[in-house]
């Protein structure tokens, strides 16, 4: 299966680890992603605060460049997977914008026809592969390990049809695919904050603190993501909320490709666990290969 | 071809005059091709200007007549009795209209005068060709189909059989009574709702003229407004009411279970025995038990058979069958109620994922006094709730779900804080957006709710969560809300959480609505005749609906449009008969070649193929003349009386050569 | 303004406490809003609250989410543009998805978030500042490069604070999570090109 693949800018920087692990577990699966030439950046939430019609032509443009591929777009990141689905829908929905974007596209000589599919690399991971595939390529089952999901905001809403928006389940049932058990809790969908934690560093504390606490009052021994801003909150702020609000939180929140890549047997430095500022401590350790 | 045409322009006070100059119309109408006479009257449809076209008639003037007025719509039908009572066939008879087609819709004097010059010239073209056709007149049988033994067609039922007319009732749960019998009771007026309702409900079981079909399903409907044939299917229950007595030993010693055995108080709510053969409620009507197959161990395992065995009347059989029954009814009446939300797919509420989250049914089946908990409030695990929030519009007022508004949950919403009130301490809370109170006695209800401590929030609210975060939420529901009124966000814990859901149209409604030739609207509710004035009739002649199957609606108003359906159908019953239009469609057999086109495309399913004879064929009080069958026959043998082909042809003519 | 009644500005207050007169309120900021793909909807809101009810950080907001739409449609200009509402509004899409009505509420707070720039009523937001380097950057490279990104902003929006972030920036610099260079595209022409053809163009 091969797709057209859109990093994001985060992989390059502060998600470094969740390209390597998505390098180191792809293979197996059978999914070769080939990386969108030239990509640029999508605007995220941040370029869109300043300008619209500027935000939906930059977003535009990858999906132009896309285009003649005819594959489906996969992203690993959240907001890039918002930002260009949101541009698809509303590319389709309002002509105004669409006359206004096919100009703007041409002026780069470029055009789009609306007809690249944007996918999350996690649902391609969970419903394009076969079903058992996942199981079978398990070499390490992660007997005992409690982890709790975590999947944010922007990959199960707005428009989202592979999940639900509120109680979404896929990463749970992957969890108990690769063996461990996976812990339901009331804050698995809610927001971590986001750039808040930038602008409005206490507030996003709060929100995260209330987070990593349900998860933990549900005995979960670390969390997966499947967004590097969600995964940067947790983590490298996860000191700030000990500080802030005198909890002991040590919950390691790994991206979900890295689990993944545990329960394969692939070692510690290929799927970069060692980036992680929460660092892996027992049971997790146990698991890793290489530790 | 007819040469004594004989027009009448109406001026219409200035609503016509006002905008084409009459003068020049008749003028020019003298001109017209077998035209007799031309007058023109300030009000045609006036006794004054009826008399002048009967006086013409009488006198052997004319042969054919034309009016130039309104819309055929207003007075066709008055000058075609004109015609009538003067001796001419009222199909004779055509209109132009030069009012609504014309006065009404130009601004510009000399364009609408050439408007209706053209009108009246096609008019009087069309009259040339027009055919004496004569009405048919179908006989109403007095019995009537009464399809949903709710209040809705039990007082229907009750009221045609109280006129001395027979009725088939047919009910497709075991016993009739339909949601009310499992209402505690009922608001504003706090009626215990099972003391109002069985009285009627047993009136219905012995009434001599009611024929009672309950564990029935309609299976087909054939025919028209008159003489409608329907065959229902009585499901296997597996116990002979001939035979039955209801003297209950049978649940009393059946080890099957409909609930979880080891099910929480709320898992087994129910208001009769939750055995596997069972009764739906004590009072039930008629008061005979089905098997409930699917938790009954003698189907599932094929051992047991204890009810067989404690039965003295024998009346237990475990090989029956479905039976069929046919009727001969004059017309339908279809009640057939509604069913309610269900609120899993909103997850952010977590019905049937946190315990004490319960929609409105099941928390008045907990109400009742002869349910499962005697009418005890109580939480999952037996014991009392300190603190309930009532959350309005659920799945009402939402474009993700139902657009509407379902009508009656503020109503209950409120009947429901008074019963906690009333039978516990604990605190209430109603979380609305608005509050509807528009019925007799509602709005003094919610006052008397104001006085009796119960908490008003004014806000939807946004979920429902087992987060703790703050004191007295641990192990509480805790609703998350925005006071819109105090302009904050809230979180208020509770024990427990009861939905109100909407109302909705119940499951299999678009199958019978289908059966019976009527359609159901884009909100699932069936579609009435007219909105304001046709409340209970429906574009298919003979039958009717009633009740919540047309629209949510409360008590009150379901039995008041219950009786007007059943006072529409016995207006049609005492009439004996009725005409049917005449200007309908015609097959000629010799014509068909049976491809059978026209059979799937009659919007009125009025159109049967004869498999003798191999050609289709209409039923002529079915056709309501709509022309659609008459553009698809390959063949072109199908014609449309008072359409023909030279009718239409000559019309265009004479728009066409006019001026 | 007016009248009779004033009572002098409280300081740090947004709503004057005086009679709201017709005339000083802007209807036609409306018009802005309609502008927006799917801005009709507005009209449509019951003001319910579930989009209140359900967003995470509507408990410090000046104005819950709800208000702002009663703000918007009774001409409040001001008050809307000069809240800290919009600021605070992560992005999580739950009020869009359990709005009753069906409205693009997240969109609405983005349209908000640029009127309130180009009218220069949020200087003080650090939202602001935020955004518009992340753009800047953006333009620049094509890319974004969080490493320039988080310096800027600290420079800029928390000058006198940069110790606070020390420890995060040196957990990330120590994984080698922060690189030095940026990722520049190479048609960064095409992209001007656009750019400069949606500048004349006009947003929407």
């Amino acid at each position: 299966m091969k797709y057209t693949y859109y990093p994001g800018c985060s992989v390059l920087a502060t998600a470094k680890h969740y390209q390597e692990s998505i390098d180191a577990i792809v293979g197996p699966f059978g999914i070769e992603l080939e990386e969108l030439e030239d990509w640029n950046c999508c605007g995220a939430t941040a370029y869109m605060s300043v300008k619209e019609l500027m935000s939906f032509a930059i977003s535009a443009r990858n999906l132009a460049l896309a285009e003649p591929f005819h594959r489906d777009l996969v992203t690993p990141c959240s907001a890039c997977y918002t930002v260009l689905t949101k541009t698809n829908q509303y590319f389709a929905e309002y002509p105004d914008l669409r006359k206004k974007l096919g100009l703007a596209l041409e002026a780069g000589s470029l055009s789009y026809s609306g007809n690249v599919r944007v996918r999350h690399i996690l649902d391609i991971i969970l419903h394009d592969v076969e079903d058992g595939k996942l199981e079978s390529l398990v070499t390490r089952r992660l007997e005992g390990l409690k982890v709790a999901p975590y999947y944010g905001c922007q990959i199960v809403r707005p428009g989202t049809d592979f999940d639900d928006p509120d109680d979404p389940q896929c990463m749970d049932r992957m969890i108990e695919a690769l063996g461990a058990t996976s812990v339901d809790y009331s804050m698995k969908a809610k927001c971590c904050g986001a750039s808040l934690m930038g602008t409005q560093e206490n507030l996003a504390l709060r929100l995260c603190k209330n987070l990593l606490l349900e998860a933990e009052k549900n005995g979960a021994d670390c969390l997966i993501t499947v967004c590097p801003l969600c995964q940067m909150n947790l983590d490298v702020y996860q000191g700030k909320v000990n500080k802030l609000f005198g909890t002991k939180f040590n919950l390691p929140v790994l991206y979900f490709t890295q689990l993944i890549g545990l329960a394969f047997g692939i070692p510690e430095r290929k799927l970069g666990l060692q980036r992680l500022v929460v660092k892996c401590t027992e049971p997790l350790r146990k698991f890793i290969v290489g530790a | 071809m007819a040469d004594r045409v004989g027009v009448y322009v109406c001026h219409c006070g200035t609503n016509i005059a006002g905008k084409v100059d009459i003068d020049e119309v008749v003028r020019y109408s003298r001109g017209l091709p077998g035209v007799a006479l031309v007058r023109d009257y300030k009000f045609m449809c006036s006794d004054p200007g009826q008399g002048l076209i009967q006086k013409d008639i009488e006198a052997g003037l004319i042969d054919r007549v034309v009016v130039a007025s309104c819309s055929p719509l207003m007075h066709e039908n008055t000058f075609r009795k004109v015609c009538e009572r003067s001796g001419l066939n009222p199909y004779l008879f055509t209109m132009a209209n030069i009012r609504e087609q014309c006065s009404w819709v130009h601004v510009d004097m000399s364009q609408s005068t050439e408007k209706s010059k053209a009108l009246l010239s096609g008019a009087v073209r069309r009259a040339a060709f027009l055919q004496p056709l004569e009405k048919r007149v179908v006989p109403i049988n007095p019995r009537t189909l009464v399809i949903g033994a709710g209040i809705a067609g039990i007082q229907a039922a009750l009221d045609l059989a109280e006129a001395g007319k027979e009725v088939v009732l047919v009910e497709r749960q075991s016993s009739i009574g339909g949601h009310m019998s499992r209402f505690d009771k009922t608001f504003p007026t706090l009626d215990c709702a099972a003391c109002i309702l069985t009285p009627r409900m047993v009136q219905v079981g012995q009434h001599p003229r009611i024929r009672l079909m309950a564990y029935s399903e309609i299976e087909e409907i054939s025919g028209f407004v008159g003489s409608f044939k329907a065959k229902i299917r009585r499901k296997a229950s597996c116990v002979d009411p001939e035979l039955c007595n209801g003297c209950g030993m049978c649940w009393e010693k059946c080890p099957g279970s409909r609930v979880p055995k080891k099910g929480n108080v709320h898992e087994k709510l129910s208001l009769g025995p939750t055995t596997a053969i069972y009764m739906p409620f004590m009072q039930a009507v008629p008061a005979v038990p089905i098997i409930d197959r699917d938790s009954c161990i003698y189907f599932q395992k094929g051992k047991c058979r204890i009810c067989e065995k404690v039965c003295e009347r024998k009346a237990i059989n475990y090989d029956m069958e479905d039976s069929f029954e046919e009727f001969e009814v004059g017309n339908i009446i279809l009640a057939a109620g509604f069913q309610t939300f269900d609120p899993s797919d909103m997850t952010r509420y977590m019905y049937g994922k946190l315990p004490n989250v319960m929609t409105a049914l099941e928390f008045e089946i907990m109400n009742c006094a002869s349910g499962s908990t005697g009418g005890k409030i109580l939480m999952a695990d037996g014991s009392e709730p300190k603190s309930i929030g009532i959350v309005h519009c659920v799945g009402s007022r939402d474009k993700h779900y139902h657009e509407y508004c379902s009508k009656v949950c503020c109503m209950y919403a409120l009947k429901f804080a008074h019963l906690i009130k009333e039978k516990t301490n604990a605190e209430v809370f109603n979380f609305y957006i608005d509050m509807r109170c528009s019925g007799k006695g509602y709005e003094e209800f919610y006052d008397r709710l104001l006085g009796e401590d119960v908490r008003f929030v004014r806000g939807k609210v946004g979920e429902i969560s087992h987060l703790s975060v703050s004191a007295g939420e641990e192990g509480k529901l805790v609703v998350r809300v925005e006071d819109t009124l105090l302009g904050t966000v809230r979180r208020i814990p509770v024990d427990m959480v009861i939905l109100c859901t909407a109302l909705e149209a119940p499951a299999g409604l678009k199958d019978i609505a289908t059966m019976c030739n009527v359609s159901a609207g884009k909100d699932g509710f069936i579609i009435e005749k007219h909105p304001k004035l046709g409340p209970v009739s429906t574009a298919t002649d003979g039958v009717f609906i009633a009740g919540a199957c047309q629209a949510p609606k409360d008590i009150p108003d379901t039995v008041a449009q219950a009786s007007a359906a059943s006072s529409a159908v016995l207006s049609m019953i005492t009439r004996e008969k009725i005409e049917i239009e005449a200007a309908t469609a015609e097959i000629d057999e010799e014509k068909c070649s049976g491809c059978r086109i026209c059979n799937n495309l009659c919007p009125y399913l009025a159109i049967k193929f004869d498999e003798e004879k191999k050609v289709s064929v209409i039923y002529e009080a079915l056709c309501k003349g709509c022309g659609t069958c008459v553009a698809a026959c390959p063949s072109n043998a199908i014609i449309a009386k008072h359409f023909q082909n030279e009718q239409i042809y000559a019309e265009i003519e004479g728009l066409l050569t006019a001026g | 303004m007016h009248g009779l009644n004033r009572v002098p500005e409280v300081e740090g207050e947004m709503l004057q406490k005086d009679i709201v007169f017709e005339a000083t309120l802007d209807h036609d900021f409306l018009d802005e809003i309609y502008a927006l793909p799917g801005g009709h909807e507005i009209k449509k809101c019951i003001q319910c609250g579930t989009c209140s009810g359900s967003c995470p950080t509507s408990y410090v907001m000046d104005h819950a989410p709800r208000k702002m739409f009663s703000l918007i449609r009774a001409g409040f200009r001001d008050e809307v543009l000069r809240s800290n509402t919009i600021w605070l509004c992560s992005s999580c899409y739950t009020c869009a998805v359990r709005c009753p009505k069906d409205i693009k509420i997240t969109d609405v707070m983005y349209a908000l978030k640029r009127l309130a720039v180009t009218e220069g009523k949020a200087k003080h937001q650090k939202g602001v500042v935020l955004s518009r380097i992340f753009a800047e950057i953006v333009n620049k490279y094509g890319r974004n490069h969080e490493t320039e990104l988080m310096i800027r902003y600290i420079l800029l929006a928390e000058p006198f604070r940069f110790y606070h972030f020390i420890s995060q920036g040196w957990n990330l610099f120590v994984n080698k999570r922060l690189p030095f260079a940026p990722h520049r595209i190479k048609n960064i022409e095409q992209l001007r090109r656009i750019l400069k053809k949606v500048d004349e163009l006009g947003e929407i």
